[in-house]
């Protein structure tokens, strides 16, 4: 009896997961449909880029400076050994713009936009502030989901060149310090690893990145119902389930980079 | 497509039916308030009460049953043709829904900016002449969260009108108000039918909201009307719903 009552209840929770899958489905077809219609929502794209952008700097900056210092620290013992310390560079370069810098950059910014996105949108929402804006016709789709998704979507990429940077200066910096590199030798080593198609194909994933961020954060903000404590869950829930599809998405995005670019 | 119906009724409502799941809410409301009219529902919490005006403004579509206003069928219209007349009709949240992001006066701005051509003065006039209706031009730097209840729900009432519709739908005006601030909430209600021969529907479980402004109620019991009529043949009701409702 209670064993059929546990199959019941997990029939039941296999049903609302494909409910909301199917939901995200089809917030994502919306997204699509709307996305190419009036109102273009400019001012409120340039708004939401400025908000995700300034804001985040600070923190993927430290973020990209402890990356370099790190992975410069722990990678030249291990490189001393072998007699390979030259290749250091190389190797802070390909790590960084290959797979550390967008994916961890990807992940800081889910945990701070995701959230924020999630938890403002579904605080709209249970406050009718959402219903407010459709009943005066101002298309809450478009000024509240559009702007911020396309605005992630933009801004992911800007982000981590800006992390990759940093973090090639923290690895430089670990370097001089330890080193005495000099700079031209640490630039020409660094890049002479790194392809054009590399550089492209790894920042321009973050725009995937960013759209997944996005869209999960809306759909969990836009859907949510009840009270503060379902607004907490839908921010909670935007960081765990973002983090994770981007995990997904990377491994997808490396594996067809390869069939087309080949490793290195 | 059914017949419209007269063009005296400015909202009407023909065997409305709603469920949401399971949960029957509505189960064939049916209502006709005539133009500058001021009608209000009454009934307990979770009867339905915000479900039916929602449905007026298409934020619900029935599951069965037909909404009119203004001669137009809303729950047949879409895309533009929805947001036209949605421009017809003022909604007050129960919350106030003030935008938490903007202040007073950009709360009122935003409305302006995207559905009227007026120039920054003009908008301005517009603006400070809603607040000094509703006596609060002082606020108009302050956010929301800087606003008192009573406050709020003044400022949701000048945003609601800037646009002048012809229709109110208001989702309980003067719930957690104080008697003071329910008086002035009401006040204003009045002076819309009054001045503006504005046409109203008021969800409301305060007595002496609906005393100050309803010419016509209705009461709602799981999902329908029980009793219309005025508050006072409503007070004398036998039954016991609305006995238990009134405290009789």
């Amino acid at each position: 009896m209670q064993f059929r009552s546990v199959l019941h209840r997990d029939a039941g929770l296999g049903q609302v997961m494909l409910t909301r899958i199917g939901e995200f489905a089809m917030f994502i077809g919306e997204f699509l449909r709307r996305v190419w219609r009036r109102p273009f929502e400019g001012r409120e794209l340039i708004n939401q880029m400025d908000e995700a952008g300034s804001r985040s700097l600070l923190l993927v900056t430290v973020t990209g400076m402890a990356i370099g210092i790190v992975l410069a620290m722990q990678s030249r013992g291990t490189l001393a050994r072998f007699g390979a310390e030259a290749v250091l560079p190389s190797m802070l370069a390909l790590s960084v713009f290959k797979e550390i810098g967008p994916v961890i950059t990807s992940l800081v910014l889910a945990g701070r936009l995701g959230a924020g996105i999630g938890a403002e949108i579904g605080s709209m929402r249970v406050t009718e502030q959402i219903d407010a804006l459709e009943v005066t016709a101002l298309k809450p789709f478009h000024y509240l989901v559009i702007t911020r998704v396309l605005s992630c979507s933009i801004i992911f990429p800007v982000l981590t060149i800006w992390t990759d940077m940093v973090a090639m200066t923290g690895g430089y910096l670990e370097s001089v310090l330890s080193a005495d590199m000099d700079y031209r030798i640490y630039i020409s080593t660094a890049f002479e690893a790194l392809r054009f198609s590399d550089l492209i194909v790894d920042t321009l994933k973050t725009s995937l990145f960013g759209f997944i961020v996005g869209i999960v954060s809306c759909f969990l903000g836009f859907t949510v119902r009840g009270g503060t404590r379902e607004v907490g869950q839908a921010a909670m829930q935007s960081v765990v389930v973002s983090s994770l599809l981007i995990f997904l998405a990377d491994v997808v995005v490396v594996r067809v980079s390869l069939m087309f670019f080949g490793s290195i | 497509m059914t017949e419209a119906p007269s063009a005296d009724p400015m909202i009407e409502l023909r065997g409305v039916h709603k469920r949401f799941g399971e949960k029957v809410v509505l189960q064939g409301v049916t209502m006709a308030v005539p133009k500058g009219i001021s009608a209000v529902v009454m009934g307990g919490s979770g009867t339905g009460k915000s479900v039916l005006i929602k449905h007026i403004v298409q934020l619900l579509t029935p599951d069965q049953g037909e909404v009119w206003v203004a001669g137009r069928r809303m729950d047949q219209l879409r895309g533009d043709e929805l947001d036209k007349m949605r421009l017809n009709i003022g909604y007050l949240f129960q919350g106030g829904a003030l935008f938490d992001s903007m202040n007073v006066y950009q709360n009122i701005e935003f409305i302006l900016n995207r559905h009227t051509s007026l120039n920054k003065a003009e908008r301005k006039d517009r603006i400070m002449e809603a607040l000094d209706w509703v006596n609060l031009t002082e606020t108009s730097k302050q956010f929301p969260a800087e606003l008192s209840g009573g406050q709020r729900k003044r400022i949701a009432l000048a945003r609601s009108v800037i646009l002048a519709p012809q229709v109110m739908l208001y989702d309980e005006p003067t719930t957690g108000l104080d008697p003071v601030s329910v008086r002035v909430v009401s006040d204003l209600i009045v002076r819309l039918r009054d001045e503006r021969g504005i046409t109203s529907i008021a969800i409301t479980h305060d007595l002496l909201c609906a005393e100050l402004i309803a010419d016509y109620v209705y009461f709602l019991s799981e999902g329908e009307f029980v009793a219309e009529g005025s508050l006072a043949d409503l007070e004398a009701s036998p039954h016991p719903e609305l006995r238990n409702f009134f405290g009789n």
